[in-house]
């Protein structure tokens, strides 16, 4: 079965979706990190967007779910590299991912994740 | 207003989601769309598709790339024989879904392109049509 691949970086999980994701991939994708978090007892969770020229209403939901997820799992979750055409659509189509952390760039994000479960 | 070029594409299954998506994508290149147009389309084609094969049990995409003065645009028809909308005012609502969406799907793709039509009556399918120019 086709699945996007959840790569581990000490205490953080890494993921870069790279696809067109269909809507059983996304939902694979989101039982897939439930699993790696509790496995890998990872503290934090950086989803790279920066591939995905399209963000509908269904991975919106997806990226709030596994943001959701993480937490009460005890882990934070952040997402970069939304694109300016992206992020505007995602807007208009009345989805602003609340609760949902992000950040400009992969560099940023770790930066934002290092700092968050050092703090706590 | 002229039709340049036409056709049609199947949407039955989650892979033909993506497939109308792409195909979406293609088209609105061939007319010329900016990257923040084409990207609104493209979205607004993912929810309808998935609303096609989702709620109207699947049926079929046509498109027209339409040229009117100077305006170039493309035009979009998702249509299905499934059971559908009884409420469109309902349908219509931001939030409201009949399944376990967000809701968005149908009021979403309204503000992401410049025209929509919405055609749906109890019993006798559901058809969108699209438009968003240049």
């Amino acid at each position: 079965m086709e699945r996007i691949p959840i790569l581990q970086m000490g205490q953080f999980l890494l993921v870069t979706i790279q696809v067109d994701m269909h809507d059983q991939l996304a939902l694979t994708l989101q039982d897939d990190l439930s699993e790696r978090i509790s496995a890998t007892s990872a503290r934090g969770v950086l989803i790279d967007i920066s591939a995905l020229d399209m963000v509908d209403s269904f991975i919106g939901r997806m990226i709030g779910t596994i943001s959701g997820l993480s937490r009460i799992m005890d882990a934070e979750t952040v997402v970069v590299g939304l694109q300016p055409a992206v992020a505007i659509t995602l807007v208009e189509l009345g989805l602003t991912l609340p609760g949902v952390s992000t950040a400009l760039n992969v560099e940023r994000g770790m930066k934002l994740l290092r700092e968050r479960v050092g703090t706590q | 207003m002229t039709v340049r070029s036409s056709g049609t594409q199947p949407v039955r299954v989650e892979q033909d989601v993506v497939m109308a998506r792409q195909m979406a994508r293609k088209l609105s290149q061939e007319c010329g769309m900016r990257l923040i147009d084409l990207t609104k389309l493209v979205t607004a084609v993912s929810e309808l598709a998935r609303n096609t094969m989702v709620y109207g049990g699947g049926g079929d995409m046509d498109w027209q790339i339409i040229e009117d003065g100077a305006r170039t645009g493309l035009r979009l028809t998702f249509r299905d024989e499934g059971p559908g909308i009884p409420d469109i005012k309902l349908a219509m609502t931001d939030g409201w879904t009949s399944g376990g969406g967000l809701g968005l799907g149908l009021t979403g793709a309204k503000r992401l392109v410049d025209e929509f039509e919405l055609d749906t009556a109890p019993g006798a399918g559901t058809r969108v049509t699209i438009t968003r120019w240049t």
